[in-house]
């Protein structure tokens, strides 16, 4: 394999995890609720995961429950946020703490066991091509799966009517309910869809990225996704990009210090926050993209009038 | 508003019947920086605390709290422990030092005991692991092992203690290879698994065959395995996690040490001292040697006798840091304030330390 | 559904005080049964966990300490959060300022007086406030967004404070490990009771301050039309730019305090972790305190408790840290669910037209 390859692959694998939360992240604040909870519901995917695929042995059994646990975690948020109207951000940073204890208390007994791996596709033929094949064709069908959302949450918002209905609601949520649209029953299917992609986040850390459960094995990557929403303002697509440049900052500075050039590595290990707020520096000079893509009801409630 | 009356007497009755109950045994409270959870370095000191309880059975009473930050929250953690009766108490990480002194002088009839630590009181003592006397035998299979002459450390953070034993690792691996080469990769974390997997490919593909690490995860040794490379396991056994990479690992094995000292304070032979164990003392522990040739094997067991029995130092000179400075000359050996401070790298490391 | 939410006209002064009394309520009962699932005696673990820290002075000081950092950076935050501005990153402004102000205890050791002292307060209020500025002036020069922003910028702090006590700022008689020279003399912030220091005091003074500048100045003014009404605030010549600015400024710097009187205050010196998330979980304290400076006194008090007990638990019954940090997100929710009963009331869905 070469340095390349071998360079692309690891950049492959740092960015799954958070180009899937943000994705699903991306659609919970297009309908205009912000959920601050990403990690907590990556932690209890992951543990979940972990848990199904201990107990069963099958990867695919740890894939359908860390999505399933992200659902179930982001209930209480979806029930306090749209039917009791609660304030967003706490009530998705609560959803973080409850996350994170829940996954840990319930995890205890699986630190210290190995768990079952995501086999990795193999098409004869196509991951045999020389260079391509290894970096394209022999990933496991999480990292197809970011990709695929992506491309079909972009389809879905932009080239469907339930997909403008949602982005209308994200905009104006009154003047969406004055037309009639269910503005909380499409927030509600937002959330739970958001659950269940940070959950297939975890699913990929503890059934692909690193096979085992840990406490808060997540890191901080939640956070990072809900970076990675804004810098992306919002846009599918972006949020590829954003989830890829900071995963291929993120592995260069650890090339760079393998390569023994004496820079600090808290410098390299600050460059992808760095690279981040520049770039979106950059791209956020364009006001008017930012501004129409911006759901501008975001994170405040919505209460029907009569 | 009865209600209330019958749950606040209920709450008062079972406060005051626990406590009754505790009140004879001995008292050993332990605060530890990470989760228990974290498989590595918290989750072997609760292995001790364990060790103890197994030990001294229901003489004595040993509690916990975990996650104990290294700011404020550690003065509260230990004067909590010291009210709630406990008599001796371990601090299990080098953040707590200065909280450990001060509280200590608020209750000179509780002992202390610091991990990693360098200051010490008439009722502080601190304690430490030579975990670089293990560093040396894994660098002299990782050279007789490695077929590129080439491993890949993967550091948490540059303290003396991780400097110590990269400076170890080379060493002993210099000692069967003078030409070997050592990468390495700060995570600048203890405790990150993603990273720690990512530091591992990365230098995997810059030509290390060999794997060695100073974090807590066994993420590394889940990727070894998974490239078909061998690795060594740090903290506890990992071969659950390698069973065909895992060559040998460095365990933290603090039992002993703490059945000792739970075992003093209890029998009023309790004295400050500043123990810095290995292997001899059995505070350092290596794993089964495993997925090697019988003839490495033998080598890396004569190496751990002699280092248990006395007869080889690892840090006996010549020793040369980077700049080609002599820092011991042949027949001396680095001196313990030395390794205490360490923040230079021996000769042939392809690393640069922060200044 | 049967029942929906209506708006009140105004916020029930009633429901104001009765629901955090509903929500403890209501949180006691889910922790009985929670620790009673778990197989813990409900009484017991709710005694220890909500009433003992409360019945000694000992912790009673401790809460303040635990609570001083929390209600100073989350009052500041909830006058930037008025103003719908979005800074959520409070926990590096905290670090900066902390940095800032031991500049003099670590580059200055011999000027070691009240003036000294002083120094360092105003010098961590200006640092936290710089490292907030940044992100007010990238949204204001580039529109930038402030939620990413000032988030990045709390990685970078800490990475910053490691790099500085591992190289530069470390104690030269320190043996090479990460910390810097320990403070003393007039570089301790005072104590005033056991271990509270002079931070409470401050912490006290920023809440007042802050509610008498949010009843009675132009800028508690301009904060409350920009956050409710941006339009009509425009039109009445309020700029957002420099309210951006303002809010960031004023979180930042009261941030940066925390820092100092957490660094100066309670731990003695500068080290790689100084925080556990104060600036964090000082949002929560923000929002529950309903973004009011005294309702932040209130949370701040609050969730030192839930810290507290959730310690007290641990070693009293051996409840996991992991169900205290459970509990905790349950207690918010259930705060949380019963504020709705201030500004809304149910009502049956029946007699309801049009849909949800």
């Amino acid at each position: 394999m070469t340095m390349l390859q071998a360079v692309l692959l690891t950049i492959i694998t740092a960015s799954t995890p958070l180009l899937l939360a943000a994705v699903g992240e991306l659609v919970v604040e297009r309908a205009g609720v912000l959920n601050l909870g990403v990690e907590g519901m990556m932690a209890a995917g992951a543990m979940a995961a972990f848990a199904a695929g201990h107990y069963t042995g099958n990867p695919w059994a740890g894939v359908l429950a860390g999505a399933l646990a992200g659902m179930i975690m982001v209930l209480p948020f979806a029930f306090l946020t749209q039917t009791l109207a609660t304030n967003q951000v706490a009530t998705g940073l609560a959803l973080t703490l409850l996350g994170l204890g829940l996954s840990g208390l319930l995890g205890e007994s699986f630190v210290g066991q190995p768990g079952v791996r995501l086999p990795r596709l193999h098409v004869p033929g196509l991951s045999d091509i020389p260079f391509i094949g290894p970096v394209v064709f022999s990933h496991d069908i999480l990292v197809y799966a970011s990709f695929a959302l992506v491309a079909a949450v972009a389809w879905f918002l932009f080239g469907t009517r339930a997909g403008l209905i949602l982005r209308a609601i994200g905009v104006n949520h009154a003047a969406a309910h004055a037309l009639g649209y269910p503005v909380i029953k499409v927030r509600y299917a937002a959330i739970l869809f958001g659950g269940a992609l940070a959950g297939l986040a975890g699913a990929y850390l503890s059934l692909s990225y690193t096979p085992q459960w840990i406490e808060n094995m997540t890191a901080g990557r939640g956070w990072i996704a809900l970076a990675l929403v804004v810098f992306a303002t919002w846009r599918p697509l972006r949020v590829l990009g954003g989830a890829y440049l900071f995963g291929a900052v993120w592995i260069m500075g650890l090339y760079v210090q393998a390569a023994g050039f004496g820079v600090p590595s808290q410098l390299l290990t600050a460059l992808p926050y760095i690279v981040t707020i520049v770039a979106l520096v950059i791209i956020s000079r364009n006001r008017t993209l930012t501004l129409t893509n911006t759901p501008a009801s975001i994170g405040i409630p919505f209460v029907p009038d009569r | 508003m009865r209600k209330w009356k019958i749950l606040a007497a209920a709450a008062a009755l079972a406060m005051s019947a626990g406590l009754a109950h505790a009140a004879d045994k001995f008292k050993a409270g332990f605060i530890y920086v990470g989760p228990i959870g974290d498989h590595g370095w918290s989750y072997q000191h609760n292995q001790g605390r364990l060790a103890v309880n197994k030990a001294l059975g229901d003489a004595v009473q040993t509690t916990y709290l975990e996650k104990v930050g290294e700011g404020a929250d550690a003065e509260r953690a230990l004067e909590r422990l010291v009210r709630a009766g406990n008599k001796i108490i371990f601090a299990t990480s080098f953040g707590y030092m200065e909280t450990v002194l001060k509280v200590a002088k608020r209750h000179p009839e509780v002992k202390f005991e610091h991990a990693t630590g360098y200051k010490r009181a008439a009722n502080v003592a601190t304690y430490s692991s030579r975990f670089y006397q293990g560093r040396y035998i894994i660098g002299q299979i990782a050279a007789k092992m490695s077929k590129k002459g080439m491993a890949g450390y993967i550091a948490s953070f540059p303290i003396p203690e991780v400097v110590r034993g990269i400076n170890a690792f080379l060493l002993g691996a210099q000692s069967v290879n003078p030409d070997f080469k050592l990468k390495v990769v700060w995570v600048n974390s203890w405790y990150d698994p993603g990273k720690e997997a990512d530091a591992a490919k990365v230098l995997i593909s810059q030509g290390a065959d060999i794997l060695t690490q100073h974090t807590d995860s066994s993420a590394p040794m889940q990727v070894a395995e998974e490239k078909g490379i061998h690795a060594f396991g740090q903290a506890s056994d990992m071969i659950k996690f390698g069973p065909h990479a895992q060559l040998t690992a460095i365990i933290d094995n603090w039992g002993p040490y703490y059945v000792k000292r739970v075992k003093a304070a209890m029998d009023g032979t309790w004295k400050s001292t500043d123990t810095w164990g290995g292997l001899a003392e059995g505070m350092v522990v290596m794993a089964p040697y495993t997925n090697m040739p019988e003839d490495v094997k033998k080598m890396a067991e004569a190496t751990q006798a002699a280092i248990k029995a006395g007869k080889l130092n690892p840090f006996a000179g010549p020793i040369y840091d980077q700049s080609g400075k002599l820092r011991a000359k042949k027949g001396e050996a680095l001196d313990e304030g030395t390794l205490l401070g360490m923040n230079w790298y021996v000769k042939g490391v392809d690393d640069k330390l922060p200044k | 559904m049967i029942f929906v939410l209506e708006k009140r006209e105004a916020p029930s002064p009633l429901w104001r005080w009765l629901s955090p009394l509903l929500a403890i309520a209501l949180a006691v009962l889910a922790g009985a049964v929670m620790f009673a699932i778990l197989g813990h005696d409900p009484a017991a673990a709710l005694y220890v966990y909500f009433i003992e820290p409360l019945t000694s002075a000992w912790s009673i000081e401790e809460l303040i300490v635990k609570a001083t950092p929390l209600v100073m950076t989350g009052a500041g935050l909830a006058m930037a959060y008025r103003a719908n501005v979005w800074n959520i990153g409070a926990e590096g402004q905290l670090i900066m300022g902390a940095l800032a102000g031991s500049m003099i205890p670590i580059l200055t050791p011999g000027w070691n007086d009240p003036l000294a002292l002083l120094a360092m307060l105003i010098l961590a209020a200006a640092g936290g406030a710089l490292w907030g500025w940044i992100p007010a002036v990238l949204k204001n020069r580039f529109n930038a967004n402030e939620i990413l922003t000032s988030l990045m910028l709390v990685y970078v702090a800490q990475l910053f404070l490691d790099w500085l006590v591992r190289g530069p700022w470390r104690d030269p008689k320190g043996f090479n490990f990460p910390k810097s020279v320990t403070f003393e003399g007039w570089h301790v912030l005072p104590a005033i009771s056991g271990r509270v220091h002079l931070g409470a005091i401050l912490a006290l003074l920023a809440v007042l301050i802050l509610w008498w500048m949010l009843a009675r100045m132009t800028y508690g003014f301009s904060v409350r039309v920009m956050g409710s009404a941006p339009r009509a605030g425009l039109f009445a010549g309020f700029s957002a730019q420099k309210t951006t600015t303002a809010a960031f400024l004023l979180s930042g710097a009261l941030a940066g305090l925390a820092g100092i009187s957490e660094v100066s205050g309670s731990i003695g010196q500068l080290q790689p972790s100084i925080s556990p998330g104060y600036g964090f979980t000082a949002i929560i304290v923000a929002f529950l305190g309903r973004l009011s400076p005294l309702g932040a006194l209130f949370a701040g008090l609050l969730l030192a408790l839930t810290y507290l007990g959730g310690e007290s638990a641990q070693l009293a019954l051996n409840i996991s840290d992991k169900v205290a940090q459970a509990f905790q997100g349950i207690l918010l929710f259930f705060i949380l669910a019963s504020d709705t009963l201030v500004n809304y009331r149910f009502r049956r869905a029946a007699s309801r037209e049009g849909r949800t």
